[in-house]
């Protein structure tokens, strides 16, 4: 029924297409693949801020004593004074930068960007469910965006409890110097939630109900299977953290105690609040990454995904047991330790799944024909640091290591190798992979591999020594190591991550160059220029309004590649009818 | 460059530290397994014109194997962690006996509350120092840790132990250092401005060396 109801609309958004006014197609567009390119453009921008916040971080940490910072005169006295980053300043860059990251870049980044853009074209389908409120998910992006960018020049500065907002200090402007400036960050926070809470409700709505003929659960390709349970994960989750925020509100604004001891609240309730979302949080900034990674890999060794079922239950799996771990945020917390028992057995079981994803990854790419172009690159670089992020993990899941490792770099390196090497890899991968779709062009595949391998080697070069840092003990988020004995003599180590850091930054603009010159120079890509399989190749790039001039019919699963049965060529289109290219095919 | 944990001077900080190479050599050879392995897969596979993948789906037997044998290692290390936790942590093994300390952090400072020569807290001879933390070797001691702000975390690497200190909560830590030296309280949760001085200097005495350094200081205090 519902498929009947989307075609019909789909039909009337194709007539009424030419008589669409600028404004309307391009910035107040209910078009979910103009939508996927709004919110692209505006994580890349948050994504450079929350890059250069950590520049300045890293300055301060490499060189305390210093000052000269370059260029040190444009910001505010109260920022930096005469070429020193003052530590009111440093702990809002510790804050911003987790914060600009997690929340403004990666997160809307995987979900806004591809859920947007997905969906419907994998699922064969004219748009979202909803696509006024998938509008309105992107233009609460826009406020939360700028009350962030605003809360550096408030009186008393940017946020500066860390990204995690621990109460009592976050709630306590009395003992931070951060008053307004917690306040526009919560506020935004709360913008961030309600945006996520939209677009979610509609994911989960588009993929139920209006997917293509023919396109059953299990033959959905694995990107939408990842965004779908991303979407649950995050419709459950954020709203726990948006009522949290406003609670710490209350707790700065209006003088009630929730999270304050002298009033009778209890500051580990935050943490437990805050974790439930978090955790889950870590699922919703991973799940995504790992979709794009395994169409990636299956398009890019022209074979099928190596145990597609076992990956869907292992996304399932991942979701459920991601929703029982919030607790190992907090073994050190002053939390019952035997709670920490139960939590410790969760954590390690979620090792599980996520080695059966590795393995099946390195299965789809074992005897494939591979194409290593820079999309194929970045997604076996997912691999890679993903595996060295899930083993770091192993050592904080045990309790007692997690004594001594708890609230260093050690947990840094863990958090950037899930993270950055995890999920931005398999961004930049989804890129490189669909962009041609998006812009009718490739992005230049030269410039493309260039990029990839200085990702690559800085990339390690700053996170790997930090489990080193972390070793010898240095703890997080502090603005001079230089004092204490225990970390005397890794001040090499911390110059050697810097220098390292900028060159990681710098290669940025190398993308970021590539990018914006491809979409005029790029060479043309045609429909399908992977010979990829999914309903998003079958359609021109980019695609018009509505997607489908018909809407296909699909007749099996998503990633039939070198089917032995078809001989002209190495793959099968989900819409391609098996007994037009041979009786045999896709018969499974 | 010196990556490693710095030296361990408690009792617990053995079966830390063991469980810490026990598991960088379970995940070490894991970790040369998957880069391997991916490194191998991208030489040998790397596209040639005209080759063909091989056609497949996958395996249940395989999918078995590499499920069955990650969880029997992680179950493993589940139960040997859990074991370990509950000696350092668990209430029940709270040493009965050990002397106690009050550790009261502040923004940006640690006062410690010495039970005096009657070693016992909450008593008149209780005396307050500050960020000085001086106890005896080879003698369980168990501190109570309370915040008056913010949390902050108390952190000596040399002796494995770190715990949030809570405002509101009283958390007991206890630890028994096997040698004496002198080492540092640092601050492990961000607690404001003045998070990273946060620190206080820690001396392990000999019995006799801190009974005499707690007369001298009782005295000094008294007066």
């Amino acid at each position: 029924m519902a498929t009947i109801v989307a075609e019909a609309t789909g039909q009337a958004i194709l007539h009424e297409e030419h008589e669409q006014s600028f404004l309307r197609k391009y910035i107040f567009s209910t078009d979910h693949k103009v939508i996927a390119i709004q919110f692209l453009i505006y994580t890349l921008f948050f994504l450079m801020i929350g890059g250069l916040l950590a520049m300045l971080m890293r300055y301060q940490i490499a060189w305390p004593a210093r000052g000269e910072l370059p260029l040190g005169g444009i910001f505010p006295e109260t920022m930096v004074a005469s070429g020193y980053i003052l530590p009111e300043f440093y702990n809002a860059l510790v804050t911003m930068h987790g914060s600009v990251m997690v929340f403004l870049a990666i997160m809307p980044m995987l979900v806004g960007v591809w859920a947007n853009y997905l969906i419907p074209l994998q699922l064969g389908t004219h748009d979202m469910a909803f696509p006024r409120l998938n509008m309105l998910s992107f233009w609460a992006m826009v406020p939360a965006g700028i009350l962030t960018l605003a809360s550096f020049f408030v009186l008393g500065g940017a946020a500066g409890a860390g990204w995690t907002l621990y109460a009592p200090l976050s709630a306590r402007p009395d003992l931070t110097g951060v008053g307004l400036g917690q306040i526009l960050w919560l506020v935004a926070l709360v913008f961030i939630g309600l945006s996520s809470i939209l677009g979610s409700v509609n994911y989960i709505t588009t993929t139920i109900n209006m997917r293509a003929p023919g396109m059953t659960w299990m033959r959905m390709p694995l990107t939408i299977w990842s965004l779908f349970i991303t979407a649950i994960l995050a419709l459950l989750a954020m709203p726990v953290l948006s009522a949290a925020g406003i609670m710490l509100i209350f707790d700065q604004t209006i003088g009630t105690s929730f999270f304050l001891p002298e009033g009778g609240g209890q500051p580990l309730l935050w943490q437990h609040l805050f974790w439930f979302f978090g955790h889950p949080e870590v699922y919703i900034l991973i799940l995504p990454a790992m979709g794009f990674t395994s169409e990636i890999l299956s398009v890019g060794s022209r074979k099928p995904v190596f145990g597609y079922k076992a990956m869907v239950l292992a996304l399932v799996s991942i979701a459920f047991l991601g929703f029982i771990v919030w607790g190992h945020h907090m073994f050190q917390s002053g939390m019952n330790p035997t709670l920490g028992l139960a939590f410790t057995v969760s954590t390690l079981f979620i090792a599980v799944p996520s080695a059966i994803k590795t393995f099946n990854w390195m299965g789809t790419m074992w005897r494939g024909n591979l194409q290593l172009h820079s999309a194929m690159l970045f997604a076996i670089g997912f691999v890679a640091m993903f595996a060295i992020g899930g083993l770091s993990g192993v050592f904080m899941a045990s309790t007692p290591v997690d004594i001594y490792i708890h609230d260093t770099y050690f947990i840094v390196a863990h958090i950037h190798y899930v993270l950055f090497g995890g999920s931005l890899f398999a961004l930049f991968g989804a890129i490189y992979f669909w962009y041609p779709k998006m812009f009718g062009r490739l992005m230049n595949e030269t410039m493309g591999k260039i990029h990839f391998w200085l990702t690559f080697v800085f990339f390690n070069l700053v996170f790997f020594p930090m489990h080193g840092v972390g070793m010898v003990g240095m703890m997080r988020r502090i603005y001079d190591s230089t004092g204490y004995a225990h970390l005397q003599g890794i001040e090499d180590t911390n110059a050697l991550i810097t220098w390292a850091a900028f060159g990681l930054f710098a290669s940025g603009f190398l993308f970021a160059f590539n990018f914006f010159w491809s979409l005029k120079k790029g060479k043309k890509a045609g429909a399908n220029p992977w010979n990829a399989t999914t309903l998003e190749w079958q359609t021109p790039s980019p695609p018009k309004h509505g997607n489908w001039e018909e809407v296909p019919v699909v007749y099996h699963g998503p990633h039939e590649y070198s089917h032995p049965d078809v001989e002209d060529k190495d793959w099968l289109a989900q819409n391609e009818r098996p007994d037009v290219v041979s009786p045999a095919a896709g018969s499974h | 460059m010196d990556w490693a944990l710095p030296p361990n001077y408690s009792t617990f900080g053995v079966v830390i530290d063991q469980l810490f190479w026990i598991i960088l050599v379970i995940t070490g050879i894991a970790f040369l397994l998957v880069e391997g392995g991916i490194l191998w897969f991208c030489i040998k596979y790397r596209g040639r014109e005209g080759a063909r993948a091989h056609y497949t789906h996958g395996s249940n037997k395989v999918e078995i194997i590499w499920t069955v044998i990650p969880a029997i290692i992680i179950a493993i290390l589940g139960v040997y962690s859990a074991a370990v936790w509950q000696d350092i942590k668990g209430a029940s093994n709270r040493p009965a006996d050990a002397l106690e300390f009050l550790v009261v952090g502040k923004q940006f400072e640690w006062n410690i509350t010495y039970p005096g020569m009657d070693r016992t807290l909450g008593t008149a001879d209780d005396f307050t120092v500050l960020n000085q933390f001086h106890f005896p070797v080879n003698e369980d001691i168990t501190i109570l840790l309370e915040s008056e702000d913010v949390i902050h975390s108390f952190f000596i690497p040399e002796l494995r132990v770190k715990q949030d200190a809570v405002p509101g909560m009283t958390i007991p830590v206890w630890f028994d250092a096997t040698q004496t030296g002198n080492f540092e309280i640092a601050c492990a949760e961000l607690c404001g401005l003045g998070h990273y001085y946060m620190m206080a200097s820690v001396t392990v005495h000999s019995a006799a060396d801190f009974d005499a350094w707690q007369a001298s200081r009782a005295t000094e205090t008294a007066q």
